[in-house]
Formats: structure tokens, C-alpha cells, sequence
């Protein structure tokens, strides 16, 4: 076939096309992930039994902070890295900013702590509860997202692996946050965000080739 | 902003909002654009003008069918780049591995053609061969290049068959040396 004629062909009828698609089959995914990693962690885990003592409530919010923070930073990523050329306008560092903020905070409470409190804050009660379940609770998510940017068209997939693995894992620790009952500011730093960057660095390098431009 | 990326960038708005006459536009200039793009960056892999074309083609259907992720407050020539830049590296994977299948031949194949490059360094060697005692010169070039049998070219130069083998053997050895010398700087 000609290219004219392929062009001849595709110019017969010229729907209008919806522009807010890509983000909102985004936002329909981000929400399906958020409900259901909430429903696990809920019917699974159940919510921590002391949530009506302030410390656990400031504890609390200060979680949902970080976890939607980078949920936030990581989403407007990816839905430019689910367009052509997505990746020219993504700055890793803005990215990275919830993450330096958490492990700031945490240095802070380390070094105002006595050095003899360190391993219990650094490892609390539930360490491995916590490397586990982010990773295994980020799976539906990670699968959603995953399946609304493939419906786009990302030129730069290990990228946009890896920000859906980071919004993935956020919203599975904003759902674990109602559970874990580990209150500081290293663990949080520590387990919070290393489970969050190894969701992003997995699929990154397991995300083959098989998603094209034009599927 | 060039004048090309603001007509271009018209046209996919117009494109988007359902203008069939602007999409034809828009595609018939970005083939033009594409075919440019494809066709210098084959030609350095030493491809030629019908792969450029085949993807002249897969980018254009692209363009087409994902015109939706095309965001009106970015400039249109990343977008497009992006495209036809994903598509290129994804034909080149493509054929480099299929350099694999290479369909199965016989021993014999790889000499069952000749061609002019083996004419032309005859020639060069014939002038070598000037260089060496006339029974050497007679020995090679009958069996060497000739493809006289050793009886043969032992009927022709007028020696022994363990005559004709002794001159090849220390005349070939007397040529590398003198090819040797000539490339030495």
C-alpha cells in the first residue's frame, strides 16, 4: 500500500478525539487501586486498635502525608510519561522531594532520640509486616495503573514502569497506614519509603517491550 | 517557535476536533517530514528506501490512532519525534534479531559464487609474483591461480611434481614476506 493512499484511507472519517482520556483513565485507576488496597487492608489487616490516642492520630496523618504526597508528585508524572515524548518534561528531583523530606525529618528525631532508642525506632515491632505487605497490597493497583498507561502511549517505558510502581506503592501505603502501628519517624523514612522504591525499581526492569506505540 | 511547528501544531488542533481536511494535511506533511527523518537514519545502518517507507507508514498510523495523547499545551514536534523515534528503535530491535534466522546452507555455498574483488587482487598478486625466481612464478601461478592440478603445472613450467610443490611452498613464503614489507609504513 501507498503511504498516500494510507493516508487517503485514515482521513475518511476523522472522529473528534477526547483529550482528557489519558488522564482520566489514570484517575478512574488510581481510584480502583485506592479502594481496593483500602478493602484489603481493612478486611485483612483491620485498623489499628489505638486510634483514639492523639499521638496515634498524629502519627497517622503524618503517614497519609508522605504516602499521598508522593502519590501526588508521582501521578502528574505519569500521566505525562503515558504521552509521546512524556519523559522530556519530568524532573526526577521534584519527585524525590517527599522522600528527602521524610529522611530530613527522620535524621532529626535520630539525633534528638538517645542512641540507645535507635534500633527500636529504626526497626519497630512490625519492620518485615511492613516490607511485606506494601509490596503484596501495591499489586491491584500496580496492575490498574499499569493497564490505563498501556492504553495510552508511553515512548519511554522503563520510566513509565517505574512511576506506576511508585504510585502504586503510594496508595498501598496510605491504605496500610490505617493498620501499622509503628509511630516514628525513622521507621517510617526507612520501611514506608524503601518498600515505595522498590516497587518503582521492579517493574522498571521487568516491563518489557511488549507495549507499542499504536497498539 | 518555527513557523513549520505553529502550522503543524494548527492542524492537529483542528485534526482533534474532528477536521478531516486538517488531519489529511497534517499527515500528508508529517509523511514528508518522516520519510526525510527515516530515510537518513536508515541509510546510516545501510537500509534501504522501502524500510524507510514501511516505517514511514507504522509512524503515520501511530500518529493517527494515539492523536489523543497529544497534550495542546506542548509544542507538536516532541510529540511527533517521540513517535517516529519509538518506532525506529523498535524496527531496528526487530530486525537485529531476526538476523538470526539466517536460513541453512551448505558448506559449498560460500564458494559457489565469486565475484570481481577476488579479479582485482589476483592482479596485484601477478604483479608480486614478478618479484620472485621465474620457476616460483610459474609454480603459483599454474596451480594458485590458474587451478592447474600439480601434474599439470608440472607439465607446463617443465619440473618435477615435488619440484612444482617445493616452488609453492617457498614462493608463497617469499610473497608474504614481500607483502609483508609493502604494508609495513
Amino acid at each position: 500500500m501507498k503511504t498516500d493512499e494510507l493516508i487517503t484511507a485514515l482521513s475518511m472519517s476523522v472522529e473528534p478525539v477526547d483529550r482528557r482520556l489519558v488522564n482520566r483513565s489514570v484517575g478512574i485507576a488510581l481510584a480502583i487501586g485506592t479502594v481496593v488496597a483500602l478493602g484489603l487492608v481493612l478486611t485483612g489487616l483491620g485498623v489499628r486498635a489505638d486510634l483514639s490516642t492523639p499521638r496515634a492520630v498524629t502519627f497517622l496523618f503524618l503517614k497519609l502525608a508522605f504516602a499521598l504526597g508522593t502519590v501526588g508528585a508521582a501521578s502528574v508524572y505519569l500521566t505525562r510519561l503515558a504521552r509521546p515524548g512524556g519523559e522530556r518534561r519530568i524532573s526526577l528531583g521534584l519527585a524525590a522531594i517527599p522522600f528527602a523530606a521524610i529522611m530530613l525529618l527522620a535524621a532529626v528525631s535520630l539525633g534528638q532520640a538517645p542512641s540507645a532508642h535507635w534500633d527500636k525506632m529504626v526497626m519497630g515491632n512490625e519492620w518485615l509486616e511492613c516490607l511485606l505487605s506494601i509490596p503484596i497490597i501495591a499489586i491491584v493497583p500496580f496492575a490498574v495503573v499499569i493497564w490505563a498507561v498501556r492504553k495510552a502511549a508511553p515512548t519511554n517505558l522503563v520510566r513509565a514502569g517505574a512511576f506506576s510502581g511508585l504510585v502504586a506503592g503510594g496508595v498501598s501505603a496510605v491504605a496500610y497506614a490505617f493498620h501499622c502501628t509503628d509511630d516514628s519517624l525513622p521507621f517510617v523514612a526507612l520501611w514506608y519509603g524503601g518498600t515505595r522504591l522498590c516497587c518503582a525499581r521492579s517493574p522498571a526492569r521487568y516491563w518489557d517491550r511488549g507495549c507499542c506505540v499504536g497498539e | 517557535m518555527t513557523t513549520t511547528e505553529n502550522e503543524l501544531k494548527a492542524l492537529m488542533l483542528a485534526s482533534q476536533d474532528g477536521d478531516a481536511a486538517a488531519h489529511r494535511a497534517l499527515l500528508e506533511r508529517l509523511s514528508r517530514h518522516l520519510r526525510a527523518y527515516y530515510r537518513s537514519k536508515l541509510a546510516r545502518t545501510g537500509r534501504g528506501a522501502a524500510e524507510a517507507e514501511d516505517l514511514v507508514q507504522e509512524a503515520v498510523l501511530a500518529i493517527h490512532l494515539q492523536r489523543h495523547t497529544y497534550d495542546p499545551a506542548q509544542p507538536l514536534t516532541p510529540w511527533v519525534h517521540a513517535v517516529a523515534r519509538y518506532k525506529l528503535i523498535d524496527f531496528l530491535r526487530r530486525t537485529r534479531a531476526s538476523r538470526a534466522d539466517v536460513p541453512i546452507d551448505e558448506a559449498d555455498d560460500i564458494t559457489a559464487h565469486d565475484d570481481n574483488v577476488g579479479a582485482e587482487s589476483s592482479f596485484d598478486v601477478r604483479r608480486l609474483l614478478k618479484q620472485l625466481p621465474a620457476n616460483m612464478q610459474c609454480a603459483i601461478a599454474a596451480v594458485k591461480l590458474d587451478g592447474l592440478s600439480i601434474a599439470e603445472a608440472a607439465r607446463r613450467c617443465g619440473m618435477s611434481e615435488s619440484g612444482v610443490k617445493v616452488s609453492i611452498h617457498r614462493g608463497l613464503k617469499t610473497l608474504a614476506a614481500l607483502i609483508a614489507r609493502r604494508t609495513e609504513p
